[in-house]
């Protein structure tokens, strides 16, 4: 056996944009054992539940995270919606369907963004958030706020998106596919971009499952597994079948993400095509009672919101399953037998949240 | 609302059980823990969209078994709970003896509840 050496990467490493820590265990330029440190910036939001009323924890839910802030409003809502046994207005289902899938776009673009600035293609980088842009300028043009929007609430959402708006998004969205294609393409097809990915860190479909893995990182190993399936929302009514690719490595992964950007647009579009009129919310009666689990996909995978309650305005508790929490025994396996360059793409390949993580 | 499965058991039973689940090929989804009157953890797990719980009512005294040794990566569930609620679970895979997060408060999680 070599010598055995400890390097310790991160928390502070420039292709983290969150903290996370790895004591990588190294047998010269090869990794052989990864040990994870978290909990830099652990907030305690479940925490705020005894403070916060059930309606108030909304805007609590949505701040886990900047990227699916949306989408952690909308889980929390539909587990409180269960347990009063709420109906939302199906124009609500499909208005909570089209944020979902910009939700969804926005962050895909970021990763592929935080990947090409990983490995060292600048104008990627730059091309893929200048494309990113155009998403958030809807969300500011349909919500007013581009990361924390507010419009998702119990019984439906506060806004509705003007037929004029809807039209714009659709015509946007025919663009927006050319555009985003001639960036993919690089991506998919340029050597040495495919020279970073291909085959480096391999996760078989056997141990994505055995390892708990969700959302692209199980779907790139085989798994064809996606929340949205379930029917939640409008998603019941879309047609769509999940993502899925075989070869378990990072560029696989990259090939589910950008299979999934224009999967959402192509949802978004559906959505508007067959958009019902009518109400958008429906008012709450009383204080819930009851618990419920409630799963739905983010951009990185199947999330989890459980909510207890008692019957008064305070919940018992809230507790948040993020898939980046899931995915960081995948990401430990993947490092096994990587090199030492290879460390900063791999953990990027999960896509880590760990604002998502250390709610 | 949609039915959810939820199948209380005894802490004797967490391990067989669990294990009856994984060689069904389960996949552990979350460990989730409450802590009103008493501690109450829930597994979940999943198989092809087949979503079930197990439920666990323990009083704060209790140890129970890690399931980590038929779930490895268990052990990032049961560091956190031991961590946040004061649960005691022996034998985790690997154990970061409350260090998970870097957390000023000890089990800030098992606190009293304050008057609302």
């Amino acid at each position: 056996m070599d010598k055995r050496t400890i390097i310790p990467f991160g928390p502070q490493h420039p292709v983290l944009p969150e903290p996370i820590h790895l004591d990588l265990v190294m047998e010269d330029e090869v990794v052989v054992q990864a040990i994870p440190q978290i909990g830099y910036v652990h907030r305690g939001l479940e925490k705020l539940v005894e403070k916060k009323d059930f309606q108030q924890y909304t805007f609590v839910a949505e701040r886990i995270c900047g990227i699916c802030s949306f989408m952690h409003g909308m889980g929390y809502c539909m587990s409180v919606e269960s347990i009063m046994d709420v109906e939302i207005p199906e124009r609500a289902k499909f208005l909570r369907t089209i944020w979902s899938e910009l939700s969804r776009l926005h962050s895909h673009l970021l990763w592929l963004g935080l990947t090409a600035d990983a490995f060292g293609f600048e104008s990627l980088f730059m091309h893929s958030w200048r494309l990113r842009e155009q998403v958030l300028d809807i969300f500011e043009q349909t919500t007013g706020g581009r990361v924390i929007f507010s419009v998702v609430d119990i019984g439906g959402v506060r806004k509705d998106i003007s037929e004029d708006m809807l039209k714009k998004i659709a015509a946007l969205m025919d663009t927006f596919e050319k555009e985003v294609k001639e960036i993919t393409d690089v991506f998919l097809n340029d050597a040495s971009v495919k020279s970073r990915l291909v085959g480096v860190g391999v996760l078989t479909k056997q141990q994505a499952h055995d390892l708990g893995a969700v959302g692209p990182m199980a779907r790139a190993s085989g798994i064809e597994e996606d929340m949205r399936t379930q029917g939640y929302a409008a998603y019941g009514k879309i047609n769509f079948k999940p993502i899925v690719a075989q070869s378990g490595d990072s560029y696989a992964r990259t090939e589910v993400r950008i299979g999934e950007i224009f999967q959402s647009m192509d949802i978004i579009k559906q959505c508007i095509a067959i958009m019902p009129e009518g109400e958008i919310k429906v008012k709450i009666k009383g204080f819930p009672n009851g618990e419920y689990f409630t799963r739905l996909e983010q951009p990185r995978g199947e999330v989890i919101y459980y909510v207890k309650a008692n019957g008064s305005k305070f919940l018992d508790r809230v507790r948040v399953r993020t898939p980046t929490f899931a995915n960081i025994p995948a990401l430990l396996e993947t490092l096994k037998g990587c090199a030492l360059a290879d460390v900063p793409i791999l953990i990027l390949t999960i896509d880590p949240c760990i604002s998502c993580t250390e709610r | 609302m949609a039915e959810q499965t939820i199948g209380k058991i005894s802490p004797n039973e967490l391990l067989s059980e669990t294990l009856r689940l994984k060689n069904d090929g389960y996949r552990l989804v979350a460990i989730s823990c409450t802590n009103k009157e008493g501690i109450e953890l829930t597994y979940s797990f999943d198989k092809e969209y087949d979503f079930i719980n197990l439920r666990l009512n323990i009083d704060y005294d209790t140890t129970i078994e890690s399931v980590s040794l038929i779930y490895p990566y268990a052990f990032l569930y049961e560091n956190e709970i031991t961590e946040l609620f004061g649960v005691k679970i022996t034998n985790i895979s690997v154990d970061f003896d409350s260090t998970l997060y870097r957390i000023g408060v000890k089990t800030p999680f098992n606190e009293p509840k304050e008057e609302k």
